[in-house]
C-alpha cells in the first residue's frame, strides 16, 4: 500500500462517503415500503426528519465525488515520478488493472451525484415530497457504487509497485497504439473538429431556444450527453494537441499540470457542469407533469439551462482559443 | 441573485453568532489550527525537500559508474574510462574522487572530493559552511586532518561555499587530485566512480546494460532511479508521519463531534426561537453549515499560514529529524517556498471534508430539535 498523504485522504474521505452513502441507502430501503405522506404516525414523521439528513449527507458525498476526482487524478499525476516510464497520471493509472476502472467509477459517480442533487432539489421544494421513491431507489445505486469506487481505489493504492516498469503519455496516447485511448487520439482532426464545432453549435443553440421556449428538454438532455462524451474524446483528439502545440501529445492528463497553467481544472470543471446541468434538464423534465412540481421544475430548468450555457460556451472558449490564437498548426499533419 | 443575497444573510447571522459565543468556538478554532498547522507542515516540508533534492541532483551526471567487489563499493581502475566512452551515446565519462572522512572531534563524517579544476594550490582547501560551523578546533582558517597513514596535514581553507546548495555541500571539503590521494591513501590510476553523461537521457538504460557487459563488477547507477528512490522516501516518509499523527486528528474529529452534539441550553433556545418564528430545518442546517465553514476555513487558512512559517522560515524545527534523517552534521537547510495545489488539496480532504462529515449529523440533530420541548 502506498502510504502517502494524499492516498490516506482519498481512502478516509472514500470510506466517509460509503458510510454515507450506506446511510442514506438504509433509510432508502426503510422508506421505500413503508413512506405515506398522509399518514401522521410516529415513524412516518421520524423518516421525513431522516431525509433532512439523507440530504445533507448525500450533499457532502456530492462534493466529495466532484472534489475527489480531481484529487484523485492529481495524486495519480503527483506519483508519476516513482514508476520508470511514467511521465504522467496516464502512466500511473496503468501500473495495475484497477486505475482506470477506478477513474472511470469516479467520472460516473460524480455525474450520478450531480443529478442526484437536482432530482433532491426539485423535492425538497415541493411540499409532497412526490420524488422521494425515485430519490432513494437512486441512492441505493449510488451507494452500491461507491462501495464498488473505495473497493477499485484500495485495490490500486495497495497494488501500486514502483518497480513496474509503465508507459508514458505519449506512448499510451500515441497514434500506433492498437488500444481504444490510441484509436480516440487517432481520430481524423479535420473530422473530429467539425463534428465537435457542430455538437457545440448544436447544444449551445438548442439551448438558447430552450431558455427562450421551454420546449425541447430531452433533446437538449440527450445533446449535452452526446457533448459531454465527444468532448472527452476531442480533448484526446485534437484539444490537447492544440494545448500543448505538439501533433503528437494527446494525453489528456498532462493538461492539469502546472505546465500547462491547470488549464484543465477550468476546462473539465465547465464540461462537468455544463453536462450534468444539461442531462438534469432532461431527468428534470419527466416530473414535470407531477402536480406539486409544474412550477418547481420548469424554473429550475431555466436556471440549469443558463448553467449549460455558461458551462459550454465556457469549455468551447477555452478549446477554441489555441487554435484561434496559437501559431501551431495541427492540420497537415 | 436572491440566493446570493440569502447566503449572505445566512452568513451574517452565523458571524454574529459565533461572535456571541466566542469562548466555546476559540477552543475548537485553536486545536482545529493546531491539527492543520501540524499535517499541513509535514506535508509542505517533505514536498519543500523533494524539491530541493531534485533541484540538487538536476545538474548531476546521467549515470554513475560504480565497481563493486565482493558486494562492497571499491575503486575503480581509470582504464575503464575509454571503452566505457566508446559506447555510442556516451558524451563524456569523468573520474571522480571523492571520499569520507571521520573527524573525532566533532563526531562528524566529512566528505572530502577532489575538484576537477581546482585552481588553488596543494594543501588549500575550499569548504562547506557546515564544516566551518561544526569543525572543532577549527583555528585561523586551517584544518587540521590525519590521513590515511597517520600523518598530520594542514590545510588552508582558501574558500567558504555559499550556504545556497546546502544540501549537498554542507560536509564538502572540496582540494586538489594530489592532495586527496596523499590524504586519503587513493592510489594514482584509480577514481571512486565514473560520471557518465549521456547525449539522450532515454538510452541511459541501454548504456547501463552495455557498461555492466562489459565490464561485469560494474553498478551503474542513474539519475532518474536516485530521483526515484527521493520521491519514494519522502512520500513515504511524509505518509507515515500522518498515520503516526492519525491518533490526535481522530481525536480531534471525537472533540469536534462531541462539540456539535453537546449544544447548550442557550443554543437549543436559539434553535427553537427560529424554529418557532418560521425557519425551516433546512434552514438551520444550512447555518450550521455556514458555522462549520467558517471555522474551517478560518483555522485551514491559519494553519496553513503557520506551517508555512514554520518550514519556510524556520527550517521546520519539529519535524526536520523525522523527515529528513539526522546526523551530529546536518546542513542548515533553506528550503524554498514552492506552494502548489497538490499539497493544499491533500490537507483540506485531510482535514476539512472529514470535518464536514463529522458535525453534520449533530447539525441535523440540532436542526430537528422540536420547538415546543426547547423552549418549556
Amino acid at each position: 500500500m502506498w502510504m502517502n498523504p494524499a492516498v490516506l485522504a482519498l481512502i478516509v474521505g472514500g470510506i466517509l462517503a460509503c458510510i454515507a452513502a450506506g446511510y442514506g441507502a438504509r433509510l432508502g430501503i426503510a422508506i421505500l415500503p413503508n413512506w405515506n405522506l398522509t399518514s401522521g404516525s410516529e415513524r412516518q414523521l421520524a423518516m421525513e426528519r431522516k431525509t433532512y439528513l439523507a440530504s445533507a449527507l448525500l450533499g457532502w458525498v456530492m462534493m466529495f465525488e466532484f472534489l475527489s476526482l480531481f484529487m484523485f487524478v492529481h495524486t495519480a499525476d503527483h506519483l508519476h515520478d516513482l514508476f520508470v516510464g511514467a511521465m504522467c497520471a496516464a502512466g500511473t493509472l496503468t501500473v495495475n488493472a484497477y486505475g482506470y476502472p477506478a477513474l472511470i467509477l469516479k467520472i460516473l459517480n460524480a455525474v450520478l451525484c450531480g443529478l442526484w442533487v437536482l432530482i433532491n432539489h426539485a423535492d425538497t421544494r415541493a411540499p409532497d415530497y412526490p420524488l422521494i421513491r425515485v430519490k432513494y431507489t437512486a441512492v441505493l445505486i449510488i451507494a452500491a457504487l461507491s462501495v464498488m469506487e473505495i473497493g477499485l481505489q484500495l485495490g490500486y493504492w495497495m497494488h501500486l509497485d514502483p518497480n513496474v516498469i509503465t508507459s508514458c503519455c505519449g506512448t499510451l496516447f500515441s497514434t500506433d497504439r492498437q488500444t481504444l485511448a490510441g484509436d480516440l487520439a487517432h481520430l481524423p482532426p479535420v473530422g473530429t473538429m467539425m463534428v465537435f464545432f457542430a455538437s457545440l453549435v448544436g447544444v449551445v443553440g438548442m439551448a438558447l431556444w430552450f431558455y427562450r421556449t421551454g420546449r425541447g428538454a430531452g433533446v437538449l438532455a440527450v445533446m449535452s450527453g452526446w457533448f459531454f462524451i465527444l468532448a472527452l474524446i476531442s480533448i484526446l483528439s485534437f484539444i490537447s494537441v492544440y494545448i500543448y502545440q505538439l501533433p503528437t501529445h494527446h494525453c489528456p492528463f498532462c493538461l492539469l499540470q502546472r505546465e500547462y497553467g491547470y488549464i484543465g481544472y477550468p476546462l473539465y470543471v465547465s464540461l462537468f457542469i455544463g453536462g450534468i446541468a444539461g442531462m438534469g434538464i432532461g431527468l428534470l423534465n419527466r416530473f414535470k407533469e407531477i402536480d406539486s412540481l409544474t412550477e418547481v421544475i420548469p424554473q429550475m430548468q431555466h436556471r440549469l439551462c443558463l448553467t449549460v450555457l455558461i458551462g459550454f460556451a465556457l469549455f468551447g472558449t477555452i478549446a477554441v482559443y489555441p487554435i484561434l490564437f496559437s501559431d501551431f498548426r495541427l492540420i497537415g499533419y | 441573485m436572491k440566493w446570493i443575497q440569502r447566503q449572505k444573510y445566512f452568513l451574517d447571522f452565523t458571524l454574529s453568532s459565533l461572535l456571541r459565543r466566542k469562548g466555546k468556538h476559540l477552543s475548537l478554532l485553536v486545536v482545529y489550527t493546531l491539527i492543520v498547522f501540524l499535517l499541513g507542515s509535514v506535508m509542505l516540508f517533505a514536498g519543500a525537500v523533494r524539491k530541493t533534492a531534485v533541484d540538487v541532483l538536476t545538474d548531476g551526471p546521467e549515470m554513475t559508474v560504480q565497481r563493486i567487489i565482493a558486494g562492497r563499493h571499491d575503486f575503480i581502475p581509470l582504464q575503464y574510462i575509454e571503452p566505457i566512452q566508446k559506447i555510442r551515446g556516451v558524451r563524456t565519462v569523468r573520474p571522480r574522487l571523492w571520499g569520507y572522512h571521520f573527524h573525532p572531534a566533532s563526531g562528524a563524517n566529512y566528505t572530502l572530493m577532489a575538484a576537477p579544476d581546482f585552481e588553488y594550490g596543494p594543501d588549500q582547501v575550499i569548504v562547506g559552511a557546515g564544516v566551518v560551523r561544526s569543525w572543532s578546533g577549527i583555528a585561523e582558517d586551517r584544518l587540521y586532518l590525519v590521513g590515511f597513514d597517520g600523518r598530520a596535514h594542514l590545510l588552508k581553507i582558501v574558500e567558504t561555499l555559499d550556504s545556497g546548495v546546502d544540501l549537498a555541500a554542507a560536509d564538502l571539503i572540496l582540494m586538489s587530485a594530489s592532495t586527496f590521494r596523499d590524504i586519503t591513501g587513493v592510489p594514482e590510476g584509480y577514481a571512486a566512480d565514473l560520471a557518465v553523461e549521456i547525449r539522450n537521457p532515454r538510452e541511459c538504460a541501454t548504456i547501463a546494460e552495455k557498461v555492466v557487459r562489459l565490464f561485469p563488477e560494474t553498478r551503474p547507477i542513474l539519475k532518474s532511479e536516485i530521483l526515484r528512490t527521493y520521491a519514494a522516501v519522502f512520500d513515504w516518509r511524509s505518509g507515515y508521519v500522518v498515520v503516526l499523527l492519525a491518533g490526535s486528528v481522530l481525536a480531534f474529529f471525537i472533540f469536534a463531534w462531541d462539540r456539535a452534539v453537546g449544544l447548550s441550553a442557550e443554543e437549543r433556545g436559539e434553535i427553537g426561537v427560529l424554529r418557532a418564528v418560521g425557519w425551516d430545518v433546512s434552514d438551520i442546517l444550512i447555518l450550521k453549515w455556514w458555522e462549520g465553514g467558517v471555522v474551517s476555513l478560518t483555522a485551514f487558512f491559519l494553519g496553513m499560514i503557520g506551517a508555512y512559517f514554520h518550514v519556510f522560515l524556520a527550517s521546520a524545527p519539529l519535524f526536520a529529524h523525522a523527515l529528513k534523517g539526522w546526523a551530529v552534521l546536518y546542513p542548515e537547510l533553506h528550503l524554498y517556498p514552492d506552494p502548489n495545489p497538490y499539497e493544499i488539496g491533500a490537507l483540506f480532504f485531510l482535514t476539512v471534508v472529514p470535518f464536514g462529515f463529522v458535525t453534520l449529523i449533530p447539525a441535523w440533530k440540532a436542526a430537528v430539535t422540536d420547538p415546543v420541548s426547547v423552549m418549556r
